[in-house]
Protein backbone atom coordinates (compact mmCIF):
# COMPACT_ATOMS: atom_id res chain seq x y z
CA UNK A 1 0.00 0.00 0.00
CA UNK A 2 2.50 2.21 0.73
CA UNK A 3 5.13 1.48 -1.81
CA UNK A 4 2.11 2.26 -4.50
CA UNK A 5 1.54 5.87 -2.47
CA UNK A 6 4.99 6.62 -3.20
CA UNK A 7 4.87 5.48 -6.73
CA UNK A 8 1.80 7.90 -7.33
CA UNK A 9 3.58 11.07 -5.66
CA UNK A 10 6.45 10.06 -8.33
CA UNK A 11 4.29 10.30 -10.94
CA UNK A 12 2.50 13.55 -9.72
CA UNK A 13 5.97 14.96 -9.65
CA UNK A 14 6.57 14.06 -13.15
CA UNK A 15 3.63 15.13 -14.26
CA UNK A 16 4.41 18.31 -12.87
CA UNK A 17 7.65 18.96 -13.86
CA UNK A 18 5.91 18.12 -17.28
CA UNK A 19 3.25 20.69 -16.90
CA UNK A 20 6.20 23.20 -16.33
CA UNK A 21 8.51 22.39 -19.26
CA UNK A 22 4.76 22.67 -20.91
CA UNK A 23 3.55 26.18 -19.82
CA UNK A 24 7.22 27.35 -19.65
CA UNK A 25 7.56 28.82 -23.33
CA UNK A 26 4.30 30.86 -23.16
CA UNK A 27 5.61 31.98 -19.90
CA UNK A 28 8.81 33.17 -21.41
CA UNK A 29 7.05 34.93 -24.44
CA UNK A 30 4.93 36.86 -21.95
CA UNK A 31 8.34 37.96 -19.77
CA UNK A 32 10.20 38.98 -23.07
CA UNK A 33 6.73 40.95 -24.50
CA UNK A 34 7.28 43.40 -21.39
CA UNK A 35 11.15 43.72 -22.10
CA UNK A 36 13.61 46.19 -24.34
CA UNK A 37 14.50 44.26 -27.56
CA UNK A 38 17.75 44.07 -27.13
CA UNK A 39 17.36 42.23 -23.87
CA UNK A 40 15.29 40.21 -25.62
CA UNK A 41 17.66 38.49 -28.37
CA UNK A 42 20.89 38.97 -25.61
CA UNK A 43 19.07 37.46 -22.82
CA UNK A 44 15.74 35.83 -23.55
CA UNK A 45 15.57 33.86 -20.39
CA UNK A 46 15.58 36.33 -17.36
CA UNK A 47 12.99 38.40 -16.11
CA UNK A 48 13.02 42.03 -17.06
CA UNK A 49 14.93 44.06 -14.51
CA UNK A 50 15.19 48.08 -14.08
CA UNK A 51 17.22 48.44 -17.26
CA UNK A 52 15.04 46.13 -19.47
CA UNK A 53 11.94 46.56 -18.09
CA UNK A 54 9.89 48.36 -21.20
CA UNK A 55 6.17 48.11 -19.70
CA UNK A 56 3.53 48.24 -22.45
CA UNK A 57 5.99 49.68 -25.08
CA UNK A 58 6.22 46.64 -27.43
CA UNK A 59 2.56 46.45 -26.84
CA UNK A 60 2.07 49.83 -28.03
CA UNK A 61 4.13 49.68 -31.23
CA UNK A 62 3.19 45.91 -31.96
CA UNK A 63 -0.26 47.12 -32.28
CA UNK A 64 0.74 50.27 -34.27
CA UNK A 65 2.77 47.92 -36.85
CA UNK A 66 0.01 45.15 -37.64
CA UNK A 67 -2.99 47.17 -36.80
CA UNK A 68 -3.79 44.37 -34.74
CA UNK A 69 -7.09 45.29 -33.59
CA UNK A 70 -7.96 45.40 -37.19
CA UNK A 71 -6.47 42.06 -37.97
CA UNK A 72 -8.69 40.43 -34.86
CA UNK A 73 -12.11 41.76 -36.32
CA UNK A 74 -11.14 40.07 -39.57
CA UNK A 75 -9.95 36.92 -38.12
CA UNK A 76 -13.25 37.16 -35.70
CA UNK A 77 -15.83 38.01 -38.67
CA UNK A 78 -14.05 35.20 -40.93
CA UNK A 79 -14.12 32.82 -38.00
CA UNK A 80 -17.71 33.50 -36.80
CA UNK A 81 -19.20 33.57 -40.76
CA UNK A 82 -17.39 30.72 -41.95
CA UNK A 83 -17.81 28.41 -39.31
CA UNK A 84 -21.66 29.68 -38.82
CA UNK A 85 -21.86 29.04 -43.12
CA UNK A 86 -20.30 25.77 -42.48
CA UNK A 87 -22.78 24.28 -40.07
CA UNK A 88 -26.01 25.44 -41.56
CA UNK A 89 -25.21 24.16 -45.16
CA UNK A 90 -22.91 20.87 -44.35
CA UNK A 91 -25.28 19.93 -41.92
CA UNK A 92 -28.34 20.43 -44.61
CA UNK A 93 -26.29 18.87 -47.38
CA UNK A 94 -25.48 15.83 -45.08
CA UNK A 95 -29.12 15.54 -44.07
CA UNK A 96 -30.35 15.62 -47.91
CA UNK A 97 -27.07 13.17 -48.90
CA UNK A 98 -28.60 10.66 -46.02
CA UNK A 99 -32.05 10.62 -46.72
CA UNK A 100 -32.30 10.99 -50.54
CA UNK A 101 -29.93 8.86 -51.58
CA UNK A 102 -29.47 8.36 -55.30
CA UNK A 103 -26.37 7.99 -57.84
CA UNK A 104 -26.21 11.73 -57.87
CA UNK A 105 -25.93 12.59 -53.98
CA UNK A 106 -23.38 9.40 -53.46
CA UNK A 107 -20.55 10.71 -55.92
CA UNK A 108 -21.07 14.27 -54.25
CA UNK A 109 -20.60 12.18 -50.71
CA UNK A 110 -17.52 10.16 -52.15
CA UNK A 111 -15.53 13.66 -53.75
CA UNK A 112 -16.80 15.15 -50.26
CA UNK A 113 -14.78 12.67 -48.23
CA UNK A 114 -11.70 12.68 -51.20
CA UNK A 115 -11.02 16.58 -50.48
CA UNK A 116 -10.25 15.30 -46.95
CA UNK A 117 -7.15 13.65 -48.36
CA UNK A 118 -5.83 16.00 -50.51
CA UNK A 119 -3.23 18.53 -49.27
CA UNK A 120 -3.64 22.15 -49.48
CA UNK A 121 -1.02 22.89 -51.51
CA UNK A 122 -2.73 20.56 -54.33
CA UNK A 123 -5.35 23.36 -54.69
CA UNK A 124 -3.86 26.10 -53.62
CA UNK A 125 -2.51 28.19 -56.81
CA UNK A 126 -5.69 26.89 -58.98
CA UNK A 127 -8.06 28.34 -55.97
CA UNK A 128 -6.83 31.07 -55.34
CA UNK A 129 -6.68 32.22 -58.74
CA UNK A 130 -10.42 30.90 -59.13
CA UNK A 131 -11.39 32.75 -55.94
CA UNK A 132 -9.77 35.53 -57.80
CA UNK A 133 -11.69 35.05 -61.35
CA UNK A 134 -14.72 35.05 -59.53
CA UNK A 135 -13.90 38.17 -57.02
CA UNK A 136 -14.09 36.31 -53.53
CA UNK A 137 -10.75 37.57 -53.24
CA UNK A 138 -12.37 39.51 -49.85
CA UNK A 139 -13.74 38.86 -46.47
CA UNK A 140 -17.01 38.01 -47.40
CA UNK A 141 -16.11 35.77 -50.51
CA UNK A 142 -13.25 33.73 -48.39
CA UNK A 143 -16.19 32.30 -46.57
CA UNK A 144 -17.43 30.43 -49.51
CA UNK A 145 -14.29 28.87 -49.89
CA UNK A 146 -13.68 28.28 -45.98
CA UNK A 147 -17.64 26.53 -46.57
CA UNK A 148 -15.89 24.76 -49.92
CA UNK A 149 -12.74 23.34 -47.71
CA UNK A 150 -14.51 22.42 -44.59
CA UNK A 151 -17.46 20.79 -46.03
CA UNK A 152 -15.81 17.51 -46.43
CA UNK A 153 -15.04 16.89 -42.99
CA UNK A 154 -18.32 18.44 -41.93
CA UNK A 155 -20.67 16.53 -44.49
CA UNK A 156 -19.12 13.26 -43.05
CA UNK A 157 -19.22 13.86 -39.55
CA UNK A 158 -22.79 15.13 -40.13
CA UNK A 159 -24.01 12.15 -42.31
CA UNK A 160 -22.20 10.01 -39.59
CA UNK A 161 -24.91 10.96 -36.88
CA UNK A 162 -28.11 11.95 -39.49
CA UNK A 163 -27.77 7.80 -40.25
CA UNK A 164 -28.35 7.24 -36.49
CA UNK A 165 -31.29 9.61 -36.73
CA UNK A 166 -34.86 7.70 -36.51
CA UNK A 167 -36.49 8.50 -39.72
CA UNK A 168 -40.00 8.31 -37.83
CA UNK A 169 -39.16 11.53 -35.58
CA UNK A 170 -39.28 13.12 -39.34
CA UNK A 171 -42.51 11.62 -39.99
CA UNK A 172 -44.26 12.49 -37.77
CA UNK A 173 -43.25 16.05 -37.73
CA UNK A 174 -44.96 15.47 -41.39
CA UNK A 175 -47.71 14.25 -40.38
CA UNK A 176 -48.26 17.02 -37.44
CA UNK A 177 -48.16 19.75 -40.87
CA UNK A 178 -44.49 20.24 -41.35
CA UNK A 179 -43.05 21.34 -44.37
CA UNK A 180 -39.72 19.67 -45.25
CA UNK A 181 -37.76 23.02 -44.19
CA UNK A 182 -39.38 22.67 -40.94
CA UNK A 183 -39.08 19.55 -40.50
CA UNK A 184 -35.39 19.58 -41.00
CA UNK A 185 -35.38 23.19 -38.60
CA UNK A 186 -37.15 22.91 -35.93
CA UNK A 187 -36.64 18.70 -35.28
CA UNK A 188 -33.45 16.88 -36.90
CA UNK A 189 -31.05 20.17 -36.64
CA UNK A 190 -31.53 20.23 -32.78
CA UNK A 191 -30.79 16.51 -32.69
CA UNK A 192 -27.65 17.03 -34.34
CA UNK A 193 -26.63 19.33 -31.63
CA UNK A 194 -23.68 17.34 -30.16
CA UNK A 195 -22.33 16.79 -33.94
CA UNK A 196 -22.74 20.23 -34.60
CA UNK A 197 -20.53 21.30 -31.46
CA UNK A 198 -17.66 19.02 -32.92
CA UNK A 199 -17.80 20.47 -36.00
CA UNK A 200 -18.02 24.06 -34.61
CA UNK A 201 -14.63 23.28 -32.69
CA UNK A 202 -13.07 21.72 -35.06
CA UNK A 203 -13.47 24.36 -37.78
CA UNK A 204 -13.17 26.90 -35.58
CA UNK A 205 -9.62 25.99 -34.30
CA UNK A 206 -8.72 25.40 -38.12
CA UNK A 207 -10.12 28.57 -39.71
CA UNK A 208 -8.79 30.86 -37.19
CA UNK A 209 -5.40 29.63 -37.05
CA UNK A 210 -5.16 29.35 -40.79
CA UNK A 211 -2.26 31.35 -42.56
CA UNK A 212 -1.90 30.38 -46.17
CA UNK A 213 -5.47 30.12 -47.11
CA UNK A 214 -6.04 33.82 -46.51
CA UNK A 215 -2.60 35.04 -47.35
CA UNK A 216 -3.23 34.01 -50.61
CA UNK A 217 -6.68 34.56 -50.80
CA UNK A 218 -7.12 38.22 -49.30
CA UNK A 219 -3.67 38.70 -47.76
CA UNK A 220 -2.72 41.89 -49.72
CA UNK A 221 -5.30 43.95 -48.74
CA UNK A 222 -6.89 42.39 -45.42
CA UNK A 223 -4.71 40.37 -43.02
CA UNK A 224 -5.87 37.87 -40.04
CA UNK A 225 -4.24 37.65 -37.23
CA UNK A 226 -1.11 34.44 -38.17
CA UNK A 227 -0.62 37.11 -41.13
CA UNK A 228 -0.25 39.85 -39.78
CA UNK A 229 2.45 38.18 -37.12
CA UNK A 230 3.56 37.03 -40.27
CA UNK A 231 3.96 40.08 -41.54
CA UNK A 232 5.34 41.85 -39.14
CA UNK A 233 8.62 39.19 -39.01
CA UNK A 234 8.61 38.29 -42.66
CA UNK A 235 8.90 41.94 -43.67
CA UNK A 236 12.14 43.53 -44.98
CA UNK A 237 14.34 45.19 -41.90
CA UNK A 238 15.03 44.48 -38.79
CA UNK A 239 12.54 42.65 -36.82
CA UNK A 240 11.22 44.36 -34.01
CA UNK A 241 11.80 41.37 -31.31
CA UNK A 242 9.97 43.31 -28.66
CA UNK A 243 6.55 44.21 -30.64
CA UNK A 244 7.09 40.49 -32.40
CA UNK A 245 6.60 39.31 -28.37
CA UNK A 246 3.78 40.94 -27.47
CA UNK A 247 1.87 40.24 -30.74
CA UNK A 248 2.33 36.66 -29.70
CA UNK A 249 0.71 37.47 -26.78
CA UNK A 250 -1.85 39.16 -27.90
CA UNK A 251 -2.66 35.90 -30.29
CA UNK A 252 -2.30 33.76 -27.68
CA UNK A 253 -5.30 35.15 -25.65
CA UNK A 254 -8.51 34.92 -27.62
CA UNK A 255 -7.28 31.25 -27.85
CA UNK A 256 -6.79 30.80 -24.26
CA UNK A 257 -9.71 32.15 -23.28
CA UNK A 258 -11.97 30.56 -25.70
CA UNK A 259 -10.07 27.19 -24.21
CA UNK A 260 -10.55 27.72 -20.44
CA UNK A 261 -14.37 28.79 -21.10
CA UNK A 262 -14.93 25.68 -23.28
CA UNK A 263 -12.47 23.27 -22.99
CA UNK A 264 -14.66 20.27 -22.23
CA UNK A 265 -16.45 20.73 -25.54
CA UNK A 266 -13.06 21.02 -26.94
CA UNK A 267 -11.22 18.11 -25.98
CA UNK A 268 -14.17 15.60 -26.85
CA UNK A 269 -14.69 17.45 -29.99
CA UNK A 270 -11.01 17.05 -30.70
CA UNK A 271 -11.35 13.02 -29.70
CA UNK A 272 -14.75 12.61 -31.97
CA UNK A 273 -12.73 14.22 -34.62
CA UNK A 274 -9.43 12.15 -34.82
CA UNK A 275 -11.76 9.06 -34.42
CA UNK A 276 -13.81 9.75 -37.13
CA UNK A 277 -10.96 11.61 -39.19
CA UNK B 1 -39.55 10.48 -50.14
CA UNK B 2 -39.78 11.86 -54.06
CA UNK B 3 -40.99 15.93 -52.84
CA UNK B 4 -37.43 15.42 -51.43
CA UNK B 5 -35.99 16.32 -54.82
CA UNK B 6 -37.34 19.80 -54.93
CA UNK B 7 -35.61 20.77 -51.95
CA UNK B 8 -32.32 20.13 -53.94
CA UNK B 9 -31.28 23.36 -54.58
CA UNK B 10 -31.74 24.29 -51.17
CA UNK B 11 -30.38 21.69 -49.20
CA UNK B 12 -27.20 21.15 -51.33
CA UNK B 13 -26.89 23.72 -54.00
CA UNK B 14 -24.86 26.27 -51.50
CA UNK B 15 -22.44 23.79 -50.31
CA UNK B 16 -21.62 22.05 -53.77
CA UNK B 17 -21.31 25.39 -55.12
CA UNK B 18 -18.79 26.10 -52.79
CA UNK B 19 -17.03 23.12 -52.61
CA UNK B 20 -17.08 23.21 -56.63
CA UNK B 21 -15.37 26.78 -56.76
CA UNK B 22 -13.10 26.05 -53.29
CA UNK B 23 -11.68 22.41 -54.37
CA UNK B 24 -13.41 20.37 -56.97
CA UNK B 25 -12.59 23.00 -60.14
CA UNK B 26 -9.10 23.67 -58.40
CA UNK B 27 -8.17 20.26 -57.97
CA UNK B 28 -8.84 19.50 -62.04
CA UNK B 29 -7.27 22.72 -62.94
CA UNK B 30 -4.27 21.68 -60.66
CA UNK B 31 -4.23 17.58 -62.39
CA UNK B 32 -4.03 19.14 -65.78
CA UNK B 33 -2.17 22.31 -65.13
CA UNK B 34 1.04 19.72 -63.85
CA UNK B 35 1.42 18.56 -67.38
CA UNK B 36 1.69 21.87 -68.74
CA UNK B 37 4.38 24.94 -68.86
CA UNK B 38 1.94 28.28 -67.48
CA UNK B 39 2.61 31.67 -65.62
CA UNK B 40 -0.79 32.69 -65.62
CA UNK B 41 -3.22 29.58 -66.23
CA UNK B 42 -4.64 30.90 -69.04
CA UNK B 43 -1.00 30.74 -71.09
CA UNK B 44 -0.46 27.33 -70.42
CA UNK B 45 0.93 24.78 -72.94
CA UNK B 46 0.72 21.19 -72.93
CA UNK B 47 4.12 19.76 -71.83
CA UNK B 48 3.49 16.35 -71.14
CA UNK B 49 5.88 14.77 -68.00
CA UNK B 50 8.43 17.41 -68.63
CA UNK B 51 7.74 19.21 -64.71
CA UNK B 52 7.46 15.54 -63.13
CA UNK B 53 11.41 14.99 -64.46
CA UNK B 54 12.25 18.74 -63.94
CA UNK B 55 11.10 18.37 -60.19
CA UNK B 56 13.90 15.69 -59.62
CA UNK B 57 15.76 16.48 -62.11
CA UNK B 58 16.23 20.56 -61.48
CA UNK B 59 18.61 20.55 -58.22
CA UNK B 60 18.04 18.54 -55.39
CA UNK B 61 15.80 20.41 -53.52
CA UNK B 62 12.43 18.44 -53.82
CA UNK B 63 14.42 15.35 -53.21
CA UNK B 64 15.90 17.11 -49.99
CA UNK B 65 12.83 18.28 -48.87
CA UNK B 66 11.27 14.79 -49.61
CA UNK B 67 13.83 12.98 -47.32
CA UNK B 68 13.74 15.90 -44.71
CA UNK B 69 10.31 15.73 -44.27
CA UNK B 70 10.22 11.42 -44.09
CA UNK B 71 12.95 12.10 -41.85
CA UNK B 72 11.16 14.10 -39.67
CA UNK B 73 7.85 12.44 -39.62
CA UNK B 74 10.25 9.16 -38.46
CA UNK B 75 11.23 10.55 -35.65
CA UNK B 76 8.48 13.07 -34.73
CA UNK B 77 5.93 10.04 -35.00
CA UNK B 78 7.97 7.89 -32.24
CA UNK B 79 8.89 10.43 -29.87
CA UNK B 80 5.15 11.88 -29.83
CA UNK B 81 3.46 8.42 -29.11
CA UNK B 82 5.82 7.85 -26.77
CA UNK B 83 5.49 10.61 -24.51
CA UNK B 84 1.75 10.96 -25.05
CA UNK B 85 1.21 7.38 -24.23
CA UNK B 86 3.60 7.39 -21.59
CA UNK B 87 1.28 10.68 -19.72
CA UNK B 88 -2.10 8.82 -20.64
CA UNK B 89 -1.09 5.95 -18.73
CA UNK B 90 0.18 8.09 -15.90
CA UNK B 91 -3.35 10.62 -16.57
CA UNK B 92 -5.71 7.25 -16.19
CA UNK B 93 -4.20 6.71 -12.54
CA UNK B 94 -5.62 7.78 -9.90
CA UNK B 95 -3.47 10.85 -9.24
CA UNK B 96 -4.25 14.07 -7.98
CA UNK B 97 -4.45 17.21 -10.45
CA UNK B 98 -5.51 14.84 -13.74
CA UNK B 99 -7.73 17.13 -15.04
CA UNK B 100 -5.54 20.24 -14.84
CA UNK B 101 -3.04 18.25 -16.04
CA UNK B 102 -4.93 17.58 -19.36
CA UNK B 103 -6.07 20.91 -19.74
CA UNK B 104 -2.08 21.74 -19.21
CA UNK B 105 -0.65 19.47 -22.14
CA UNK B 106 -3.79 19.88 -24.65
CA UNK B 107 -3.27 23.55 -24.78
CA UNK B 108 -0.83 23.99 -26.98
CA UNK B 109 -2.51 22.54 -29.68
CA UNK B 110 -4.74 25.40 -30.05
CA UNK B 111 -1.95 27.50 -30.61
CA UNK B 112 -1.64 28.01 -34.50
CA UNK B 113 1.44 27.26 -36.59
CA UNK B 114 2.88 30.68 -37.20
CA UNK B 115 2.84 31.90 -33.44
CA UNK B 116 3.89 28.45 -32.55
CA UNK B 117 7.23 29.12 -34.86
CA UNK B 118 8.18 31.94 -33.71
CA UNK B 119 7.71 30.99 -29.83
CA UNK B 120 10.18 27.99 -30.43
CA UNK B 121 12.24 30.36 -32.45
CA UNK B 122 12.81 32.34 -29.42
CA UNK B 123 13.75 30.03 -27.33
CA UNK B 124 16.02 27.89 -29.30
CA UNK B 125 17.73 30.69 -30.25
CA UNK B 126 17.88 31.79 -26.52
CA UNK B 127 19.32 28.12 -25.87
CA UNK B 128 22.21 28.20 -28.58
CA UNK B 129 22.90 31.81 -28.03
CA UNK B 130 25.70 31.31 -25.19
CA UNK B 131 27.48 28.47 -28.23
CA UNK B 132 27.77 31.40 -30.31
CA UNK B 133 24.75 29.61 -33.05
CA UNK B 134 21.60 30.12 -34.17
CA UNK B 135 18.61 27.86 -35.34
CA UNK B 136 19.90 28.72 -39.05
CA UNK B 137 23.42 27.94 -38.58
CA UNK B 138 23.06 24.34 -38.85
CA UNK B 139 20.44 21.62 -40.49
CA UNK B 140 20.33 19.74 -37.01
CA UNK B 141 19.32 22.43 -34.93
CA UNK B 142 16.07 23.29 -37.38
CA UNK B 143 15.78 19.48 -37.93
CA UNK B 144 15.52 19.08 -33.60
CA UNK B 145 13.87 22.26 -33.71
CA UNK B 146 10.70 21.43 -36.04
CA UNK B 147 10.62 17.96 -33.83
CA UNK B 148 10.65 19.56 -30.69
CA UNK B 149 7.98 21.91 -31.48
CA UNK B 150 5.87 19.72 -32.81
CA UNK B 151 5.96 17.23 -30.31
CA UNK B 152 4.57 20.08 -27.70
CA UNK B 153 1.88 20.81 -30.53
CA UNK B 154 0.69 17.19 -30.92
CA UNK B 155 1.62 15.40 -27.56
CA UNK B 156 -1.59 16.47 -26.25
CA UNK B 157 -3.50 15.87 -28.73
CA UNK B 158 -2.33 12.33 -29.02
CA UNK B 159 -2.70 12.33 -25.23
CA UNK B 160 -6.19 13.06 -25.32
CA UNK B 161 -6.76 9.74 -27.95
CA UNK B 162 -4.87 7.39 -25.84
CA UNK B 163 -6.76 8.55 -22.58
CA UNK B 164 -10.27 7.93 -24.66
CA UNK B 165 -8.94 4.31 -25.74
CA UNK B 166 -7.23 3.72 -22.25
CA UNK B 167 -10.14 4.16 -20.23
CA UNK B 168 -12.38 1.77 -22.40
CA UNK B 169 -9.57 -0.99 -21.58
CA UNK B 170 -12.20 -3.37 -19.10
CA UNK B 171 -10.68 -3.34 -15.73
CA UNK B 172 -12.14 -6.78 -14.98
CA UNK B 173 -9.05 -8.48 -17.30
CA UNK B 174 -6.71 -5.79 -15.55
CA UNK B 175 -7.60 -7.02 -12.45
CA UNK B 176 -7.54 -10.31 -13.46
CA UNK B 177 -4.04 -10.20 -14.50
CA UNK B 178 -3.26 -8.65 -11.20
CA UNK B 179 -4.79 -11.52 -9.16
CA UNK B 180 -2.85 -14.05 -11.68
CA UNK B 181 0.24 -12.31 -10.38
CA UNK B 182 1.07 -10.21 -14.00
CA UNK B 183 3.45 -7.74 -13.35
CA UNK B 184 3.35 -4.10 -14.25
CA UNK B 185 4.76 -4.57 -18.03
CA UNK B 186 3.60 -8.10 -18.74
CA UNK B 187 0.29 -6.32 -18.16
CA UNK B 188 1.05 -3.37 -20.13
CA UNK B 189 2.31 -5.50 -23.25
CA UNK B 190 0.02 -8.27 -22.72
CA UNK B 191 -3.56 -6.89 -22.16
CA UNK B 192 -3.35 -2.49 -22.14
CA UNK B 193 -1.45 -2.32 -25.74
CA UNK B 194 -3.19 -4.91 -27.57
CA UNK B 195 -6.64 -3.38 -26.17
CA UNK B 196 -5.42 0.23 -27.14
CA UNK B 197 -4.51 -0.85 -30.83
CA UNK B 198 -7.42 0.95 -32.70
CA UNK B 199 -6.18 4.35 -30.88
CA UNK B 200 -2.82 3.54 -31.77
CA UNK B 201 -3.43 3.14 -35.52
CA UNK B 202 -5.37 6.66 -35.30
CA UNK B 203 -2.36 8.55 -33.36
CA UNK B 204 0.12 6.78 -35.82
CA UNK B 205 -1.39 8.03 -38.74
CA UNK B 206 -2.42 11.50 -37.25
CA UNK B 207 0.81 12.23 -36.68
CA UNK B 208 2.17 11.00 -39.91
CA UNK B 209 0.20 12.93 -41.76
CA UNK B 210 0.34 16.16 -39.66
CA UNK B 211 3.99 15.77 -40.41
CA UNK B 212 3.75 15.05 -43.33
CA UNK B 213 1.60 18.63 -44.44
CA UNK B 214 3.53 20.90 -41.91
CA UNK B 215 3.60 24.01 -43.48
CA UNK B 216 3.35 27.26 -41.04
CA UNK B 217 5.63 25.87 -38.28
CA UNK B 218 8.22 25.25 -40.92
CA UNK B 219 7.70 28.92 -42.60
CA UNK B 220 8.38 30.82 -39.24
CA UNK B 221 10.57 28.47 -37.58
CA UNK B 222 13.45 28.37 -39.95
CA UNK B 223 11.79 29.26 -43.34
CA UNK B 224 14.79 26.15 -44.88
CA UNK B 225 17.67 27.99 -43.54
CA UNK B 226 19.87 27.51 -43.60
CA UNK B 227 20.01 27.38 -47.31
CA UNK B 228 16.67 25.40 -47.93
CA UNK B 229 18.40 22.66 -45.84
CA UNK B 230 15.36 22.24 -43.45
CA UNK B 231 12.67 22.85 -46.19
CA UNK B 232 10.10 20.41 -45.96
CA UNK B 233 7.47 19.36 -48.72
CA UNK B 234 4.80 21.57 -48.30
CA UNK B 235 7.41 24.57 -48.05
CA UNK B 236 8.97 23.45 -51.14
CA UNK B 237 6.01 23.17 -53.39
CA UNK B 238 5.48 26.99 -52.28
CA UNK B 239 8.63 28.41 -52.80
CA UNK B 240 8.76 26.71 -56.43
CA UNK B 241 5.21 28.63 -56.97
CA UNK B 242 5.89 31.53 -55.69
CA UNK B 243 9.77 31.91 -55.37
CA UNK B 244 10.75 31.64 -59.22
CA UNK B 245 9.09 32.69 -61.98
CA UNK B 246 8.39 30.11 -64.68
CA UNK B 247 8.42 27.10 -62.40
CA UNK B 248 4.34 27.06 -61.70
CA UNK B 249 3.76 23.88 -63.54
CA UNK B 250 6.91 22.39 -61.54
CA UNK B 251 5.11 23.78 -58.42
CA UNK B 252 1.72 22.02 -59.71
CA UNK B 253 4.04 18.87 -60.52
CA UNK B 254 5.44 18.60 -57.13
CA UNK B 255 2.44 19.18 -55.37
CA UNK B 256 0.55 16.47 -57.42
CA UNK B 257 3.32 14.36 -56.43
CA UNK B 258 2.95 15.52 -52.50
CA UNK B 259 -0.87 14.58 -52.64
CA UNK B 260 -0.38 11.03 -54.16
CA UNK B 261 2.28 10.54 -51.00
CA UNK B 262 -0.15 11.93 -48.55
CA UNK B 263 -3.18 9.95 -50.34
CA UNK B 264 -1.40 6.37 -50.06
CA UNK B 265 -0.81 7.54 -45.99
CA UNK B 266 -4.18 7.74 -45.88
CA UNK B 267 -5.39 4.81 -47.94
CA UNK B 268 -3.38 2.81 -45.61
CA UNK B 269 -4.53 3.63 -42.80
CA UNK B 270 -8.14 2.85 -44.25
CA UNK B 271 -6.68 -0.81 -45.41
CA UNK B 272 -5.50 -1.10 -41.91
CA UNK B 273 -8.60 0.19 -39.53
CA UNK B 274 -10.93 -2.08 -42.18
CA UNK B 275 -8.95 -4.92 -41.42
CA UNK B 276 -8.76 -4.50 -37.58
CA UNK B 277 -12.39 -3.95 -37.63
CA UNK B 278 -13.06 -6.97 -39.70
CA UNK B 279 -10.73 -8.95 -36.85
CA UNK B 280 -12.41 -7.62 -34.27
Amino acid sequence: MSSRKISRIKMFLILLAAGITFLLPIFIVIINSFKYKFSITDTPFTLPNADSFAGFENYVNGINQTDFPLAFFWSLFITVFSVAAIIIFTSMTAWYIVRAKSPLTSILYYALVFSMIVPFQMVMFTMSKVANILRLDNPVGIIIIYLGFGAGLSVFMFSGFVKSVPKTVEEAATIDGCNTLQTYFLVVFPILKPTTVTVAILNTMWIWNDYLLPYLVIGNDYKTIPVAVQYLKGGYGSVDMGALMAMLVLSIIPVIIFYLTSQKYIIKGVAAGAVKG
Amino acid sequence: MKPLKRYFPIFVLPTLIAFSVAFLIPFIMGLYLSFTEFTTVENAIFVGFKNYITAFTEGDDFLNALWFTVKFAATSVITINLFAFILALMLTRKIWGTNLFRTVFFMPNLIGGIVLGYIWQLIINGVLLPYGYAITSDERFGFWGLVVLMNWQMIGYTMIIYIAGLTSVPTDILEAAKVDGAGVFTTLFKITIPSVMPSITICLFLTITNSFKMFDQNLALTAGAPSGSTKMLALDIYETFYGKIGFEGVGQAKAVIFFIIVAAIALTQLVLTRRKEVEQ
